[in-house]
């Protein structure tokens, strides 16, 4: 595919320095709702000064560029290997050029990689999909906030939470209170009932691929995710933990089967730095939608 | 707004109370993990402390032309120098500690003791943070890699927020109890 990795590279520098519209408005509408010379109002409004500062100097919003995750679904007859290999190029041409971090550490040496190449980075998903066109999406996800995230094991008697939506209710609330004043808030949650350890988590993460104003299709769900949304910013915790009115920013859930003797519900937290961005490509190769 | 300008001496940091917003115009010296741990254990800092700023951050700094340019500056999550800082900050009267996320008891029974305050920087700004930096007047302990050294930046206005004050009081534990109270009312 021609192009493909100047497309890439045009990818990562735009998740990097600007957040999608979707994001950008559930931000500037709270740090409206914040009690004026509050605390909080004073977070949320350097907050919309830093996006807006970023997209202007095409610089990274936060220094820590994260995870970097990419998620594509093509027809049968995608290079999936040549894929790999642009997208490689793509992220050290980044590393390179100041978009993303020297973010990659050898787990056993402790050496940085020094351009975000190597095992499991950068991470891509894919699907095939029917029809010609190429979706491919990226998510930068920091590790402040990768680190709050949690898995639960229902039943879990320390906060009464047993194997049904209550319970489920019950373990993410006391996520919210667990991660305060760490991972940046607000912040939003992807959230994956069912599955096992790996695909659960991999599914909350999948989560934060949707659209902060669209409504889950499946009715109790759409009714957790609001409800999650209206109680955690009921415990006043804040931006930044300062105490406010904006604890979390969206709550986005999916549910996937489980064995009858195992209940997860994993969670990852993403910071207000909420970095995701995709585009669509034709069958010759082009841009034809950018897809947040 | 509060300004907080150099000479941090302990009248004008006993005076700050938590909540106080403030813009902080002076030096800062960068330390994150492997300073915190040198100092602890002993090891003689290369720049005089004394009355002095901590900043726990690991930034982006890259030489153009011959000069420092700070291309990102947030803070990183202070939790981790819970350990060394109460003793840093006695060691040294240091008179502030910049990060993220709040500290802990030991911590804050030292900023009591000594009159040294907690000011929270906003996690991920480090476009408006990088701003606030006027100049770099030098790096020590480079050895520890770039991110791990200690910086000296003249900054200008820094924003923060007085989470934790030299009278015993913490926003982070005032929040959390009052958070886990409404959780009741909830579940
Ligand atoms: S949690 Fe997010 S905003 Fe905070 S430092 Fe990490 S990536 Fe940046």
């Amino acid at each position: 595919m021609r192009n493909l990795k100047a497309n890439l590279l045009e990818l990562v520098r735009r998740t990097s320095a600007e957040l999608p519209d979707d994001v950008v408005n559930v931000i500037a509408r709270s740090a409206r709702q914040e009690q004026e010379g509050s605390n909080a109002q004073y977070a949320m409004n350097i907050i919309v000064n830093n996006i807006d500062l970023a997209k202007l100097k095409s610089q990274p919003l936060c220094q820590d560029t994260g995870s970097i995750l990419f998620f594509v679904k093509a027809p049968r007859a995608f290079d999936q290997l040549a894929f790999e290999k642009a997208a490689r190029e793509a992220v050290a041409e980044a590393t390179a050029k100041g978009y993303l971090r020297q973010n990659s550490v050898d787990s056993i040496t402790g050496k940085n990689t020094g351009n975000n190449l190597g095992p499991g980075s950068p991470s891509i998903h894919s699907h095939q999909q029917r029809g010609s066109r190429v979706d491919v999406r990226l998510i930068l996800k920091g590790g402040g906030c990768e680190n709050v995230g949690a898995q639960y094991s229902l039943p879990d008697v320390r906060v009464n939470a047993n194997r049904d939506v209550d319970g489920v209710r019950r373990v993410i609330l006391d996520a919210v209170i667990q991660t305060q004043g760490k991972g940046c808030g607000p912040g939003i949650l992807g959230v994956c009932i069912g599955g096992d350890r790996a695909t659960s988590y991999l599914h909350s993460k999948e989560q934060l691929l949707r659209t902060m104003d669209d409504v889950n299709p499946d009715p109790t769900l759409a009714a957790l995710e609001k409800d999650i949304v209206v109680s955690a910013n009921k415990l006043g915790i804040g931006p930044m933990g300062f105490g406010g009115a904006t604890t979390l920013l969206g709550c986005k859930i999916g549910a996937l089967n489980r064995l009858p003797a195992s209940y997860f519900v994993s969670i990852s937290y993403m910071c207000w730095a909420y970095r995701r961005q995709g585009f669509v490509l034709n069958d010759g190769g082009k841009i034809v939608e950018w897809l947040y | 707004m509060i300004q907080l300008v150099e000479p941090y001496t302990e009248d004008k940091i006993r005076a700050l109370k938590m909540g106080d917003m403030v813009h902080l115009s002076g030096m800062v010296y960068t330390g994150r993990d492997a300073v915190h741990k040198f100092l602890h254990e002993g090891g003689k800092p290369p720049v005089d402390l004394t009355n002095q700023i901590i900043y726990h951050c690991g930034p982006v700094v890259i030489k153009e032309k011959g000069k420092w340019v700070v291309k990102a500056a947030g803070p990183t999550t202070s939790a981790r120098e819970e350990p060394y800082q109460g003793h840093i900050i006695e060691k040294f009267s240091i008179r502030a500690v910049i990060g993220k996320g709040g500290m802990g008891p030991k911590t804050l029974e030292a900023c009591k003791k000594v009159g040294c305050i907690y000011l929270h920087a906003i996690g991920g700004a480090a476009q408006v943070l990088a701003e606030c930096v006027t100049g770099v007047l030098g790096v020590y302990l480079e050895e520890f890699g770039s991110p791990e050294a200690i910086w000296a930046f003249r900054v200008r206005d820094f924003p923060a927020v007085v989470t934790m004050d030299s009278h015993g009081n913490s926003l982070h534990a005032a929040v959390l109890e009052q958070s886990r109270e409404q959780l009741k009312q909830l579940v």
